[in-house]
């Protein structure tokens, strides 16, 4: 009997042959993340901790990204509690402040790995289907009681199949790429579903797929996966993970499917999610000439080293417009120390950039960037809700690194194959 | 009884602005912001046993819980959509607060028809015509006759560890 990813990992996991849409069944996830928001979660089950423990310390892995360093005493006594809980409870996997955004972190140390299950209290934990790990986004309340008990329930899903043909055309980039898609599926268009992609993924890189596996809850989906090859392996044995510390799953051939679709890489040209809604996704043509007061360059979905790369090709040796502002936030330390490294920092910086922490601030509005009213930002980051960067009568317009770099360089959103190198 | 009227995609930014996600902790602080950004006269006037209907994919965007937290304080009886995003689906069974996926009901409301819910036969009214909805899985119900999910999981470890 053929099976889809999600069914094969949700098979295997909950000790069943086989596995139907709609069925639930019960699994025991390898890990769950947290970040600022494991001192909320922990407080709701103070006694029980106390009485029972957490149910295993390498369980939980906690990474402080969300307000960082802390922005007022509450955020502090915040960060403070998650590092009481920590010792208390002699947590494996903490990450202070300064290690990065979760979502990176968790991938840069092997602990979401293919043919495992990751939960985490946050939404875009499906990041990691871009090892091959079945990777999902729960509530607070959801991971208070995995702390407790290590297990939970799970909605076998549909699964979308996702043929990609053909090869991008630089500096048209993967964020082009999936903003095409969710603009096309809409923002419910893959709800409840497990989405595949099949067919030339070799030639996108493994940044390339944490972008479209990042944005795959922006259509809906319960996780977005690719098949581990060896631009995986390469990838995992670089973060010092051997091949024989896991098994990979992958759908049949003849797995059945809710859709398909298909997209032809070599026709998707750079495009722009306008206000309000992700969906919202026009040519860049249409986009053009809309002068923008912020670009933001980073967040869990673009702020790898190819994406500062990208950005610093276009930036190198330029201004940023003094209309404007440009904020660069590296993914994490280790990207940060490699960005230095090439000279890519050293880039931003001569051309006027803020360089700021590894985290998410200003992506939630929390600080470090939040906008104000009246004013346009356009951002590398995988939301444009009305009120996301703190304010809601801003606008957020969506794009690639190549093209916040090139609208930083003139003031107005831009398309990158013009302003050029 | 009222009825709040809201279209597709309401996302978790409108419901609670992820600005308070880490400042405003206590149930009424939550309270105080809740709908904020997409309709601001919701936390003054919503009252215990109001219904929400909503277009398609609403609670779509971040794993926020305060949405969830916060319509079950002020007690909304129910909320009507034509279809949930997942994880705002998940925390309100672990919230247990009722979600009814109907996309013929929240048509029928034009603004004016009389609203009548009845949770135990599984009957909506929206005037005069009648919607039924099914009953959740026995694994799901379980969680929500608990009374939420903290409530269940406090509940089972009892049971095994003593």
């Amino acid at each position: 009997m053929s099976a889809t990813f999600a069914e094969k990992v949700l098979a295997k996991r909950s000790q069943e042959k086989k596995v139907v849409p709609g069925q639930i069944v019960t699994v025991k996830p390898d890990h769950l993340l947290m970040h600022d928001n494991a001192a909320p979660i922990t407080a709701k089950i103070t006694a029980e901790l106390d009485k029972y423990g957490v149910v295993n310390p390498e369980l939980p892995i906690i990474v402080l990204d969300h307000v960082i360093p802390a922005a007022d005493e509450k955020t502090a006594t915040n960060h403070k509690k998650i590092r009481d809980f920590v010792k208390k409870f002699d947590i494996t996997n903490f990450f202070d402040i300064g290690c990065g955004i979760c979502h990176q972190v968790v991938v840069e140390k092997g602990l979401s790995l293919p043919g495992q299950i990751v939960l985490g209290s946050d939404s875009h934990t499906c990041s990691y289907g871009a090892v091959g790990c079945f990777a999902t986004g729960i509530d607070r309340t959801e991971a208070a009681a995995l702390l407790l008990t290590g297990e939970t329930w799970l909605k076998v899903p549909e699964s979308i199949k996702v043929n990609l043909k053909g090869q991008l055309n630089p500096p048209v980039s993967a964020k082009d790429l999936i903003l095409h898609i969710i603009g096309d599926m809409g923002a419910d268009g893959a709800n409840y579903c497990s989405v595949e992609y099949h067919g030339d993924v070799k030639a996108l890189s493994i940044d390339d797929r944490f972008v479209m596996s990042n944005m795959g809850v922006e259509m809906g989906a319960k996780t977005a996966a690719f098949k581990v090859d060896r631009i995986t392996a390469n990838y995992l044995r670089s973060a010092g993970i051997d091949r024989t510390a896991y098994e990979s799953v992958w759908a049949d051939k003849k797995a059945k499917y809710l859709m398909e679709k298909e997209y032809d890489l070599s026709r998707i040209e750079p495009v722009v999610a306008f206000p309000h809604k992700v969906d919202n996704v026009k040519s860049i043509g249409e986009a053009k000439g809309i002068s923008v007061d912020q670009c933001l360059i980073g967040t869990c979905t673009n702020g790898r080293l190819s994406d500062l790369e990208a950005a610093a090709i276009i930036l190198k040796g330029r201004q940023v417009h003094p209309d404007t502002r440009l904020l660069v936030l590296p993914a994490s330390r280790t990207i940060y120390e490699q960005a230095a490294r090439k000279g890519i920092i050293k880039t931003f910086l001569d051309s006027g950039a803020v360089v700021l922490p590894s985290g998410c601030g200003p992506c939630l509005g929390a600080h470090q960037g939040v906008l104000a009213p009246g004013e346009k930002c356009i951002s590398t980051a995988n939301r444009n809700f009305k009120g996301r960067m703190g304010c809601k009568d801003a606008e957020i317009y969506l794009g690639s690194p190549a093209t916040v770099a090139a609208s930083a360089l003139t003031g107005e959103i831009s398309d990158p194959r013009e302003v050029g190198q | 009884m009222k009825v709040w009227k809201y279209g597709n995609d309401v996302n978790t930014d409108m419901l609670f602005p992820g600005k308070y996600c880490y400042t405003a902790g206590t149930i009424d602080e939550i309270k105080e912001h809740l709908l904020e950004d997409l309709d601001p006269s919701f936390a003054k006037d919503a009252a215990e046993g109001d219904i929400i209907f909503a277009g398609s994919n609403f609670g779509c965007g971040s794993s926020r819980e305060q949405p969830v937290l916060g319509l079950k304080a002020f007690g909304i009886k129910a909320v009507v959509a034509e279809s949930f995003a997942r994880i705002f689906y998940r925390a309100a069974i672990n919230q247990g607060l009722v979600l009814i996926e109907n996309r013929d009901a929240v048509r029928a409301y034009t603004g004016s028809e009389k609203v009548s819910l009845d949770l135990d036969s599984g009957e909506l009214f929206v005037g005069e015509k009648k919607f039924t909805f099914p009953p959740l899985p026995p694994e799901i119900k379980a969680i929500a006759e608990a009374g939420g999910l903290l409530e269940y999981t406090k509940h089972k470890l009892k049971e095994k560890k003593e």
